[in-house]
């Protein structure tokens, strides 16, 4: 609860002529997307140097408990905490993998192990079709699906927050239509679509990332629009425009910063689909040219695995997409219940 | 659902108005809100023949590029391909061209198979509307019963059961589903013998007349159930939900109070109200089982249009991918401005709203 | 004997935070043909008792003591004989009657649903019978095709009057009638329950927050606090002279027509109804009693009928009390101190 009261103190704040320091530490808060644009400004009152100081140790005293607050919050989430530690531990064997292993295990050519060999001595999970570690190649493909996840997730997150945050500020034909492309987006198959566009650019790693952040924003798009319109409907949006705020200080300044809570929690749960995606475009043709896990079920499925019965080459990569998936929907609901006050009792 | 103050003051002094005004103001309504949504889906169609165009035209940079991306051509061979192709001609031609023959269902030559595209699509259409149409059907009926039970015993072991076990189902991804059941009853695994066909719609040796039906629907058994395994969930959670939202209301106590078993409560009244937002949202989510078919098809070797689909990214071959794409966009689109419409005559709180 | 009598009757809901009491020993008796105002904030504890009357309570719920209708414990019939009795014998008119009717179904539907349950009527005779209720409550047959959604609030509310009637009860219970309307309608609605009431025989049991509005329906009123009757007796009385300081302010919470004074004085309460989770120790109005003690914090006050013959209730300390009340009492309550019994009869020497 206080957090909330806490913020809407803050925020309430930052269209008066009082508290320039306040917007001035705001700017950096904010991602940094009000930097350089001189009009965004035109609110805010001049800096005076000696109140600047002052608000932003304030601001940042504020930031700092409200840090701690989040993070205790949090820590009584055991899901969550389930979660976060699934991810860290995954995202360590990420990082860590080309450290302790030797990426020469992953050349075909090179290859050691017999072909499709059941678990054994040396190769804990059997070996795939050309004698390759099924573990190792577990550890390099975490690399990749997490990659394209978080990359793919962020950039869905960035056009459906920008789509969804112009669409709930601007009325009349802009916001329409901006709606009607959202809807569009909507009903489409996203599967299909990301298919297309992942074939039609040609593989790579950035190829599949565009095609799933575009994709999969549209979701988002929605939900944040139905916050911006609440944010917007809030008395001190009304008092900054009066005070001359242009379209882009209050889309930057109040309307970013509300919804970005939001924008966090559905991000986390927007990396869980985005990696199912990654897997689904991979087995079905549409893979980044590297290892990943759904690029091994392929193979796994190219070369008979299931109906052979090497349940080693076809078990191990599906569990780990789900247990991530997991972990990610995890973390994700448990932001959610966090950081949304409201959501709090009902879950 | 709720009226406007102005709705309320009309609808206050009616004892004069007949009841056929009201009626046929109604019918007018609903007219209307169908055009309305026509005009919605037409938009939406003409966008996707738009960024259809677009799509397999300008991002590649030039088709013949991806058209020979594995060949060595000669500047010449490219110049004659393009002319070929009507690249050479203006963009506005050429996007009028794409759209005339698009609307005569000339969806082009096949690469890969050398024959028109709409053919192979008609061909195709058949085992996918088979599987997608049970499977659907199945899902809808499973998730509403669970959802129905879940919800009328709100809390109890089987809403924590049956819950769980589709959300599950739900998060893992469908072509491994597809995989492991393949891999323990369709190729059997240890004690357990292959029990289903492990690929295709029938077998070269099919059995004729009745018999035939036993063995598609043997070979079907596995595509859907992989198919509603994972979309279940989401006709389950959202019944539960609506029917939830509907036990709390006051006529459902109203109908209790009047004497009704708890049964009836439930059939009469709580689930025929929860039903109408599921059955749209069953006609809303296709998109997703749309996606959800063609891995399976592509896990079973369904020879329907996902696995048209999947083969053609491989080849690649863009025709069929285009037309495919096509198809099944509009295909969505059309199946969600008929849930609106639907819904909008099945309910007599929006019909006159 | 009389057509309904609660005895003790205590309504516990179950909840993940553990048992809240919302009706905690309430005791009424309602004659044939009577009618009988509850009145009381939100919270405090009435519709719950409405809702208990049929049993129609969450399933988990705890009820206790005694509902007798007619005679026959309604907390102990089987399921069987219990939907028998619900609408047949007793029937209920809710507050907000736009979701208290199936907003997808006919309204004639509707009306004549508790006619076919309880196998009174069907076919013709269920259209004939519902076109004959709409016309009695003021709607034209034809509105039986309608859907609730075309209807004004009134028209609702009239609705589900005419639905209330359907099966001839002896007994009905409107929850909050006219809240949700304006004052004219409230008005006409409410004229209406009280002419069909008389008209029929039929006995009443109006839930309100609305003291006036009790006051010109009822012949008897209960004020309800925090899941108890604090004070009952004849309405007028109650309505005029209230000796519960919670009774007074809810009566001065409307001005007297007439009296200019009324108008001017300070009125209403400050504070909001206590949590039924956690009520206050003690005498659980003492947090907003204008005249409350020390000890009121600690100790139970009762009411207890300084009249016998009136059935009046006065304000006492329990101790002092005990001995009459133990010999009639009328309405368990509670309330102020001694020292606020002195402030209540001081106020009316004055006056």
């Amino acid at each position: 609860m206080s957090t909330k009261e806490e913020d809407e103190d803050t925020r309430e704040e930052v269209p008066g002529v009082g508290a320039p320091g306040e917007d001035g530490s705001r700017e950096r808060d904010t991602t940094g997307v009000a930097t350089g644009t001189p009009g965004a400004t035109g609110a805010a009152g001049t800096p005076g140097a000696t109140g600047a100081g002052t608000s932003r140790a304030i601001a940042r005293t504020r930031r700092r408990a409200a840090l701690a607050r989040f993070l205790r919050a949090y820590g009584g989430n055991r899901a969550g905490l389930y979660g976060a530690a699934i991810l860290l531990v995954a995202v360590l064997a990420a990082l860590v993998t080309p450290l302790v292993t030797d990426p020469a295990g992953m050349d075909v050519t090179r290859a050691t192990g017999a072909k499709m060999a059941p678990p054994g001595a040396g190769f804990p999970l059997g070996t795939d079709e050309s004698g390759r570690s099924v573990l190792l190649m577990l550890l390099w493909g975490a690399r990749v699906s997490l990659l394209i996840g978080f990359m793919s997730a962020l950039l869905s997150m960035v056009i459906g927050t920008v789509f969804g945050i112009a669409a709930g500020h601007f009325r009349g034909w802009a916001s329409a239509v901006l709606m009607r492309v959202t809807d569009w987006f909507l009903v489409l198959p996203a599967l299909v679509l990301a298919l297309v566009l992942a074939a039609v650019l040609g593989g790579g790693t950035s190829t599949i990332i565009l095609a799933i952040g575009v994709t999969s924003w549209a979701s988002t798009a929605r939900l944040i629009r139905a916050q911006t319109l609440a944010v917007e409907a809030r008395p001190y949006i009304e008092r900054s425009r009066a005070l001359g705020a242009g379209h882009w200080h209050v889309m930057t300044r109040h309307v970013l910063p509300n919804v970005a809570p939001l924008v966090l929690a559905n991000t986390t749960l927007t990396v869980a689909s985005a990696i199912v995606t990654e897997s689904t475009l991979a087995f079905l043709g549409a893979d980044s040219g590297q290892v990943s896990w759904g690029g091994m079920l392929r193979a796994s499925y190219d070369w008979g695995a299931a109906t052979s019965g090497a349940w080693w080459y076809v078990l191990p990569p599906g569990l780990c997409i789900i247990l991530v998936v997991l972990a990610f929907t995890l973390c994700g609901r448990a932001l959610e219940t966090v950081l949304n006050p409201r959501l709090r009792g009902a879950s | 659902m709720s009226t406007p103050p102005g709705e309320l003051t009309k609808a206050s002094e009616p004892t004069k108005a007949s009841p056929e005004d009201g009626r046929n103001g109604a019918r007018r309504s609903v007219a209307r809100y169908a055009l309305v949504k026509l005009g919605g889906a037409l938009f939406g169609i003409g966008l996707v023949i738009v960024a259809t165009f677009f799509l397999f035209r300008l991002i590649p940079g030039d088709p013949t590029i991806a058209y020979t991306r594995d060949v060595p051509v000669t500047p010449e061979q490219l110049a004659l391909l393009r002319r070929q192709m009507g690249l050479d001609r203006p963009l506005g031609e050429q996007f009028l061209d794409f759209v005339l023959r698009t609307l005569r269902l000339d969806l082009g030559t096949s690469y890969e198979y050398r024959r028109p595209v709409a053919a192979l699509i008609g061909e195709r259409v058949g085992p996918t509307l088979l599987l997608v149409g049970t499977g659907l059907a199945v899902a809808v009926g499973l998730g509403m019963w669970q959802g129905t039970r879940a919800a009328w015993r709100h809390g109890g072991r089987f809403d924590r059961f049956s819950t769980g076990t589709a959300l599950t189902l739900w998060s893992v991804p469908t072509f491994w589903l597809g995989l492991l059941l393949l891999m323990v009853l369709a190729a059997g695994m240890g004690p357990i013998p292959g029990l289903f066909p492990t690929r295709g719609m029938e077998d070269v040796d099919a059995p004729g007349g009745p018999l035939y039906l036993l063995h598609v629907a043997h070979h079907l058994v596995l595509p859907c159930l992989t198919l509603v395994a994972v979309v279940y969930a989401q006709y389950l959670l959202v019944m539960r939900s609506s029917l939830l939202d509907e036990i709390g209301q006051d006529y459902v106590t109203t109908a209790r109070a009047k004497g009704l078993r708890d049964d009836d409560v439930r059939r009469r009244h709580a689930v025929p109200n929860a039903l109408l937002p599921t059955v749209t949202l069953v006609f809303m989510q296709i998109g997703f089982v749309v996606g959800g078919a063609v891995s399976v098809e592509f896990v079973y070797s369904w020879p329907g249009l996902g696995l048209l689909f999947v083969e053609a990214i491989r080849g690649p071959d863009y025709a069929v991918m285009q037309g495919t794409f096509m198809l099944v966009c509009v295909a969505v689109i059309v199946m969600n401005t008929l849930a609106d419409v639907v819904y909008h005559v099945l309910d007599p709180r929006v019909r006159s709203a | 004997m009389s057509l309904l009598e609660l005895r003790d009757v205590a309504v516990t809901y179950r909840g993940a935070a553990g048992d809240v009491p919302a009706v905690r020993g309430v005791s009424l008796a309602l004659a044939e043909g009577e009618a009988l105002g509850v009145a009381g904030e939100s919270g405090s504890g009435k519709s719950t008792l409405a809702m208990s009357l049929l049993r129609l309570l969450p399933r988990d719920t705890l009820v206790s003591g005694e509902i007798l209708l007619d005679g026959e414990d309604v907390l102990t019939m089987s399921w069987g004989r219990l939907r028998a009795v619900r609408w047949a014998s007793a029937s209920l008119v809710f507050q907000g009657a736009q979701h208290a009717l199936n907003p997808v179904r006919r309204i004639g539907d509707q009306i004549a649903e508790p006619l076919r349950v309880h196998g009174m009527a069907t076919g013709a005779a269920a259209r004939r019978r519902t076109a004959e209720l709409l016309e009695q409550v003021g709607l034209p047959a034809w509105r039986a095709r309608g859907y609730p959604h075309e209807l004004s609030g009134g028209q609702r509310q009239r609705v589900m009057i005419a639905m209330a009637l359907a099966c001839s009860p002896r007994l009905i219970v409107a929850d909050e009638p006219t809240t949700a309307l304006d004052v004219m309608i409230q008005a006409q609605v409410l004229s209406l329950i009280r002419s069909l009431v008389a008209g029929h025989g039929i006995g009443l049991i109006m839930i309100s927050h609305d003291l006036s509005v009790l006051a010109s329906t009822c012949d008897r009123l209960a004020v309800m606090y925090a899941g108890r009757v604090v004070e009952s007796g004849p309405s007028h009385e109650v309505f005029r002279d209230a000796r519960h300081p919670y009774g007074r302010a809810l009566a001065e919470a409307f001005p007297t027509v007439g009296d200019p004074a009324s108008r001017m004085a300070p009125r209403g309460l400050g504070g909001d109804p206590p949590d039924p989770a956690h009520l206050p120790a003690g005498c659980s109005f003492h947090p907003r009693c204008p005249v409350s003690l020390v000890s009121c914090a600690s100790e139970p006050v009762e009411l207890w009928p300084v009249n016998r013959a009136e059935g009046r209730t006065q304000v006492g300390r329990t101790e002092a009390g005990r001995a009459e009340v133990g010999r009639t009492q009328v309405g368990r309550a509670e309330a102020a101190h001694t020292a606020a019994c002195v402030h209540v009869r001081a106020d009316r020497e004055a006056r």
